[in-house]
């Protein structure tokens, strides 16, 4: 599943993260081809939601690149140097990735229709009628039909949280980073969610997915990352993940996973 | 009792005093609007990462924090033009109230903009939302709910305390009512008189702050 080498869509080279002392991320690197679904996994304290939020550089690397389409993210080269980018041109390329949170973070003020088109009015400048009929569209892709006008303080855990990936679809992105989506949800909601996440994928969206979920990294994603001490312990696809033999990492981390 | 309720009857329907209201109402809009303004820039430069301009914030929130209003009032009026500055009537007003109003609305802005979770301005930014579409489109409408009922209390503070105008003579509601009291001797009336138009600004004030605070809140409303 993993053939496809410095070709991917998104590659990850190398990258480092600290804290001052604590050394969250020592040396990642993967290469994610168009269309791959990536199942991260690891305990809590790995390093996994880092390494995410170091893709849409909501956190700076300490050092390593990153790179979306061959364009660094976060930066410019500039003679084999990296220089770091202004505030602006990181928010420009932050538009092709999308982010999907724990906590939904959905704006409090703002109807479902109104969270989804925010950013496509405001950042791409698409016409709100326009940007409305998207929205609408977005909102029965998830589901949704009918609760445009709905308050988020009035949506459900699940409902919430397929706002919001309707809300990070709507600027059409290159790549989806999932963040635990389903982490706060009870079980009945993380169905929901992941039937959406799965629907995602059977349409070909690239896709890093930071998960508890043993069942959807079993039989939806292409590709399952073990992260373990900053570091990825595994990679393989999800059949020889958990049935072949692997590292003891692996081993050990299916023994306390779901049994599934 | 010498208290004659005709002269306060005219007192109250005078089109003096009532210019002097009005004077008062576009003198609180006019000072709040530029708190708010300056107040803002006061509040984002304090929380900003360059040292310089956090520094620069925080010495005028303690400069005008430090010194009555009244002092900085006749400072402006009377005591500028001795080096040449000479702002008029208006001018000074709007200046000591709007620059004293927004040293203390800067605090309230940034205790506001704190109160707002960093999950929010973290998802703006994840839709490629610069600094100011994260602040204008999410964090200060959602902080303007965390703000309004005390920037309110400032507003109502500010109607009453604009009677420090008419120190420097600006034609508001305090100094209408006591030119119209040495008019005809008529002290307690001309005073009474204003403090009704006080009250009833106020009491106009605290219905419209009622409203907007219902509108801001309406989405969060449960049921």
């Amino acid at each position: 599943m993993n053939e496809a080498q410095g070709a991917g869509i998104l590659r990850i080279c190398d990258v480092h993260k600290s804290y001052g002392a604590n050394r969250v991320l020592s040396g990642v690197s993967l290469d994610v081809p168009k269309g791959q679904v990536v199942a991260i996994l690891g305990r809590s304290g790995c390093g996994k939601s880092t390494l995410l939020r170091c893709v849409n550089h909501l956190e700076e690397p300490t050092s390593g690149r990153i790179y979306l389409d061959q364009v660094l993210i976060g930066g410019r080269e500039d003679k084999g140097l990296v220089r770091r980018m202004n505030q602006n041109d990181i928010a420009r390329q932050r538009r092709q990735i999308g982010m999907v949170f724990q906590s939904f973070n959905l704006f409090p003020h703002m109807t479902a229709l109104q969270n989804i088109i925010a950013a496509p009015v405001a950042v791409l400048g698409h016409p709100p009628e326009q940007a409305s009929d998207e929205a609408r569209a977005l909102l029965d892709r998830v589901g949704l039909q009918g609760k445009a006008s709905a308050y988020p303080g009035r949506l459900s855990g699940g409902q919430q949280q397929r706002v919001a990936i309707a809300r990070a679809l709507a600027m059409k992105p290159e790549v989806m980073l999932f963040d635990e989506p389903t982490s706060s949800l009870d079980p009945e909601m993380t169905q929901e969610v992941l039937q959406v996440i799965t629907s995602l994928a059977a349409e070909g969206m690239t896709m890093l997915v930071v998960t508890h979920e043993m069942r959807f990294a079993r039989h939806v994603a292409h590709r399952v990352v073990l992260m373990h001490g900053g570091k990825i312990a595994e990679d393989a696809g999800p059949t020889e993940f958990f049935d072949a033999a692997l590292g003891d990492a692996a081993r050990a981390f299916r023994g306390i996973g779901a049994g599934s | 009792m010498n208290w004659s309720w005709s002269s306060f009857w005219d007192f109250l329907l005078s089109p003096y005093l009532l210019r002097g209201a009005w004077t008062t109402v576009w003198l609180t809009v006019a000072a709040m609007s530029i708190g708010l303004l300056v107040g803002s820039a006061a509040a984002l430069m304090k929380m900003a990462a360059n040292p310089l301009l956090r520094w620069v914030a925080s010495f005028y929130i303690w400069l005008w924090r430090a010194t009555p209003l009244l002092v900085q009032l006749v400072i402006l009026y009377t005591g500028l033009p001795q080096i040449g500055i000479r702002l008029n009537v208006v001018e000074c007003a709007l200046i000591g109230f709007g620059l004293n109003e927004a040293a203390y609305l800067a605090e309230l802005i940034r205790a506001g903009i704190r109160s707002i979770d960093r999950g929010q301005v973290e998802a703006a930014k994840a839709l490629g939302m610069n600094f100011a579409k994260t602040m204008r489109i999410v964090v200060l409408p959602q902080a303007a709910r965390v703000i309004v009922p005390p920037l309110g209390n400032q507003f109502n503070g500010m109607l009453k305390i604009s009677s420090l105008a008419s120190v420097v003579t600006m034609q508001e509601l305090l100094r209408s009512a006591q030119q119209l009291a040495q008019l005809e001797f008529r002290v307690l009336e001309a005073y009474v008189a204003a403090a009704v138009y006080y009250i009833a600004l106020t009491t106009l004030w605290g219905e419209i702050q009622r409203r907007i605070e219902a509108a801001l809140d309406r989405p969060f409303r449960v049921s």
